[in-house]
This record gives structure tokens, sequence and C-alpha cells, in this order.
């Protein structure tokens, strides 16, 4: 009986080793290809060069820098929302009807596909809004379909803060904002910031939402000035990304060579894994700092 | 001799369960109070009338009234001043995930103190009140969360203490606490009496003997009765009274 429990035991571990082994060997297999096929091209050049010949040449620092400014424009507006809202919902909302709506939205939201979140960007803030096919309307059509996730990761951070602390807080005569101020957040805080950067790097590196609200094809680049290259674009103006770009030289021009396209590629795979390993470096002090 | 908190017709309700039913009586201030009681007859309900945490609990609902010093709890506008005159301390030993030190100075510095000798201070006389001073004093930085449960409990003592409460309620407070170190707070606790008033909510009969001047058994949600301490363990009014205090009950 023991023998079989513990063969039995062996088995299992074995087979779960290899469902494991199954989800990592084909992602790494797919980024080995993409910079084995990148590796013509990558280097310092490209990376701080600007396209030529519509991007069957040169670099791709004016996609890669517009990709990077998605980001934080798109931070700086998703994050606060996002954030308090969580907290809202967490810490203070009732639990009544009104409460139970505005849950269920922010479910469904969330599932909503990307493409839908891109025509109300068009809608919205595109047309209605005026800002036109700019910056600013792309970061926040990428706030609009972030935040219901974010909403969702701050939530999770702050229920992992047992009920315990907020209840002995309570009981001192500590107010809802002291407790969380003092307690709640200071032991969420990665959490929360872990999950905002994983969504936003993931949103901004979609094609979909920034289609029609502010992605340009190629956008006259002047190569020598620093200043151009470091802030080539303000809020209201088209800019390049590189999901977008990714999409020209992939399917629209038939003579861009192919390392161009991978890499491109490997930028993209490149600059969102830098963003994700700030949030596993933070999860990682996060866990090394445990409180109980 | 003056009533310190006086229960009024006061029920409780989960829902549509009775928790608390019907209790009246009251509690000299500078008293030590003790509840005793079996398994969820109430005891920790009724405790969480008096600072009003049981609003915090969704589905709960309450009759009739509960007074300190003759004011209704229920009109006092700022609930966060009620409860900063009122210490809890509840079976859960829950240190915050702060230092000890931080821990008893929570409440202080909320309240508006932070000048660093009196905070000073005030720890050491707190964790000191709660017999905790001498096991602690040389690490007052290390997280409370990492005390061990009898020293937790302890912890959460002299926190409650640390806001200079009027009224002191422990809740089964010496569970996880040795018996040598339980009769060491039992002692401090008769000190303290002397500047405030303690309800003592306890499954040791004994300890209430010892402590309280008065008694109150509550069973299934109803205040059985309630009295001097002696009178309470050696002529009771009610037979079942006489039979859970001197330990042959169900
Ligand atoms: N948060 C809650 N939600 C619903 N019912 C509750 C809640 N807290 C307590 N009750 C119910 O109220 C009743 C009294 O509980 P209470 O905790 O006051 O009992 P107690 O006398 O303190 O028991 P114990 O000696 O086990 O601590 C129990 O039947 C319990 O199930
Ligand atoms: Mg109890």
């Amino acid at each position: 009986m023991e023998r079989r429990k513990v063969l039995v035991e062996g088995i299992a571990k074995k087979v779960m080793l290899v469902a494991a082994l199954c989800l990592i060997v084909p992602v790494l297999a797919i980024i080995a290809y993409i910079f084995y096929k990148a590796s013509p091209v990558l280097g310092l050049d490209y990376l701080w060069g600007v396209p030529e010949g519509g991007g069957t040449g040169g670099g791709i620092w004016p996609p890669l820098i517009g990709t990077f400014f998605l980001v934080l424009v798109s931070l700086c507006i998703c994050a606060p929302i996002g954030i308090m809202a969580g907290i809202y919902l967490n810490e203070y909302a009732p639990d009544n009807w009104f409460t139970r709506i505005i849950n269920m939205a922010v479910t469904s939201l969330a599932g909503v596909p990307s493409i839908v979140h891109a025509l109300f960007g068009v809608g919205a803030f595109v047309l209605t809004f005026g800002m036109g096919e700019s910056l600013l309307a792309a970061s926040c059509t990428i706030a609009v379909m972030t935040i219901p996730v974010l909403i969702t990761s701050t939530r999770e951070a702050l229920s992992a803060v047992p009920m315990a602390f907020r209840q002995a807080c309570w009981n001192m005569g500590a107010t809802k904002w002291q407790t969380i101020r003092t307690i709640v957040l200071p032991n969420s805080i990665s959490g929360i910031l872990t999950g905002v950067i994983l969504e936003v790097s993931r949103a901004a590196g979609e094609t979909a939402p920034i289609l029609f609200t502010g992605a340009a094809a190629s956008i006259p680049f002047m190569a020598d000035s620093l200043g151009d290259k470091l802030m080539p674009y303000f809020l209201g103006d088209k800019f390049m990304a590189l999901s977008y770009h990714l999409k020209v030289v992939a399917d629209k021009l038939n003579d861009v060579p192919e390392a161009m396209k991978y890499g491109t590629a490997a930028v993209l795979i490149g600059l969102i894994f830098i963003l994700n390993s700030f949030s596993i470096v933070l999860r990682m002090y996060l866990r090394s700092r445990k409180k109980w | 001799m003056t009533t310190h908190i006086n229960f009024l017709d006061l029920s409780v309700y989960y829902g549509s369960h009775k928790a608390v039913d019907e209790v009246t009586m009251n509690i000299q201030k500078n008293e030590i109070f003790g509840i005793v009681g079996p398994a969820n007859s109430g005891k920790t309900t009724l405790l969480k009338t008096i600072n009003r945490t049981l609003d915090l609990i969704t589905g709960t609902r309450t009759t009739g009234e509960v007074s300190i010093d003759g004011t209704n709890v229920r009109n006092i506008g700022n609930v966060n001043h009620l409860r900063r005159r009122i210490g809890m301390v509840f079976p859960l030993p829950v240190g915050l995930p702060l230092t000890v030190y931080e821990n008893v100075a929570y409440a202080p510095r909320r309240a508006g103190i932070h000048d660093k000798e009196t905070l000073d201070e005030l720890v050491e006389q707190c964790l000191k009140q709660a017999v905790l001073w001498d096991e602690v004093k040389d690490r007052l930085d290390t997280l409370g969360t990492k005390l061990s449960g009898g020293q937790q409990q302890r912890l959460t003592l002299a926190r409650a203490l640390a806001h200079q409460p009027e009224i002191l309620c422990l809740d089964e407070f010496s569970i996880a606490i040795d018996p040598v170190t339980t009769m060491k707070i039992e002692d401090i606790l008769v000190q303290l009496k002397e500047k405030m008033t303690i309800v003592l909510v306890t499954n040791l009969t004994q300890q209430a003997r010892r402590l309280a001047g008065h008694v109150a058994f509550l069973n299934a949600s109803q205040l059985v009765e309630w009295g001097e301490t002696e009178k309470m363990f050696s002529n009771p009014e009610k037979e079942i009274t006489g039979r859970y205090l001197n330990g042959d009950f169900g």
C-alpha cells in the first residue's frame, strides 16, 4: 500500500514536470528562433538608427521610443485611476446593488477584445474629444483597455493583506484611510505596481488599440538631431510604435529583408521583457520583505 | 460607585440569527466585570457593541442601547473617537506587520502624539504592563508578526493600553499565555482597574472569580443572570448558573 502511494506520487510529479516543460519549450523555441533570424541586424546601430527606404533598411529607434512613450503616458493615465478604483472597491464600497453593478462592469470590460476598445477609442478620444489621431488618444485607449484588469489586480493585491490587520487598527480607533495608509498599502504596493507594469506593457505590445488612434507607418525624422531623437513625439502628434511597425514591415512591404522583420519582433519582445523584469524584481523584493 | 457602561434591552442580530437577546445590565466605573458563558453564547458580540466595531460587519442589526457615562454610543458622532476610549483585546493574537515598537506606538501616533520621548515612555510602560517588556526590550525593532503566539497576545494587550483607554475589554486574553505569565497579568489588571473599567470575557470561571467584582452569565444568547461575584458562585438564583460556574455543565 505504502509503496503504491510512493509510486503514484512519483508518476504524478513527472507528469506535472512534463506539463511544465510543454509550456516553456515552445516559448523558448519561439524566442530563440526570432533572435536567431534577427541576429544579422541586431546591434546598437539598429537600435539607435532611423528607418530608411520606408522600413527596408536602417534602424528601429523611432518606433522603439514611440512604444516607450506609449507605455509611459498610458501608465500616467491608468495607474492612478485603476489603483484608486481598486482601493475604493476593495476597502470602502458597501455591499449594495451599485457596487455589484460596478463589479460586474469591471469583470465584463476585462473580457472585451482589444479591437472593440480600439473602436471605442476612435469614437471617444479621436473624434468626440477632438484629440485626433495622436499619442494622447492612443494612450487613453490603452488606458481604458487596461483599467479593468488593473482594478482586478489591485484588488487581489489588497485582499492579500489579512482582514485581521484592518480589524486590529479599527479597534484602536484608526480611520479607514489611516489603516489603508499605514498597514494595507505598505504591504500591497509592490503587488499593485507589479500588476500595473505587467498590464500596461502587455497592452502596449498590442497593435489593435493604436491602429486607428495614432500609430503612423512612418514619420519624417531628423536623423542627426539628438533632441529630436529623444523627444520625437508630443502628446498631440502621431507616432511610430513597435507593434504597428512590425505589422507594416511584416505584411505590407515585400521587399523588406527578413532580418529587418525579425529584428523588429526581437526588439518588441526585448522591450516588453525589460519592462516585465521590472515587475519581477519588484515582486522578488516584495517576497523578501514579507512581514507575516 | 457610578455606572460606566449600561446595556438596556440590547439585542443583536446577524441576519436573522439573534446572537444577543435583550440584555440589560450595568458595569460600574473602576471595576473588573466578568462575562462568562459557553461557546456561541454571544460574549464577543456583546463586546463589539461597546466600541461599535459590530457596525463594520455587514448584515448586523441592533436594538436597544449601550451607553457609556449615560451617552448612547449611537449618538457619539466620531466613532473613531469612541474607539480610542476603549481598548480591545481579542483572542486571536494579531501583531501588526510593523515593529514591536510601532505596534505599541500605533494608536498614540494616530491620535497625534509624535514626540519621541513621550512615545518611548509610553511604549515601555505599556509593554511592562503587558508583561512583555523583559522579553522584547532588546529587540523592539523586530516585526510584531514574528513574535510567538503568546507574545503577540501580550503585544495586543500593550497596544490596547497604549491609547490609555477608559474601558479595557479583554476577550479570553490568556488563551495562548502560560499560567505563570497569566498570573502576572492578572496582578496588573487589579492595579489597572484603579485607572479604568475592565470587561473580562473568560472561559476560565476561576479567573472571573479571582478578579471580578461582578459576573454576568450568558447562555444561548441570553443573559441568564448577573450579580456580585461571590453570590453568583455560591448562591446563584438560577440552578444552571451554579452548575456552569462550578464546572459541571453540559
Ligand atoms: N461575523 C458574524 N457573522 C455571522 N454570525 C456571527 C458572526 N460573529 C458571530 N456570529 C454568531 O453569533 C453567535 C455568537 O457569537 P460570539 O462570537 O459572540 O460567541 P462567543 O460567546 O464569543 O463564543 P466563544 O466563546 O466561542 O468565543 C454565534 O452563533 C455566531 O455564529
Ligand atoms: Mg468569543
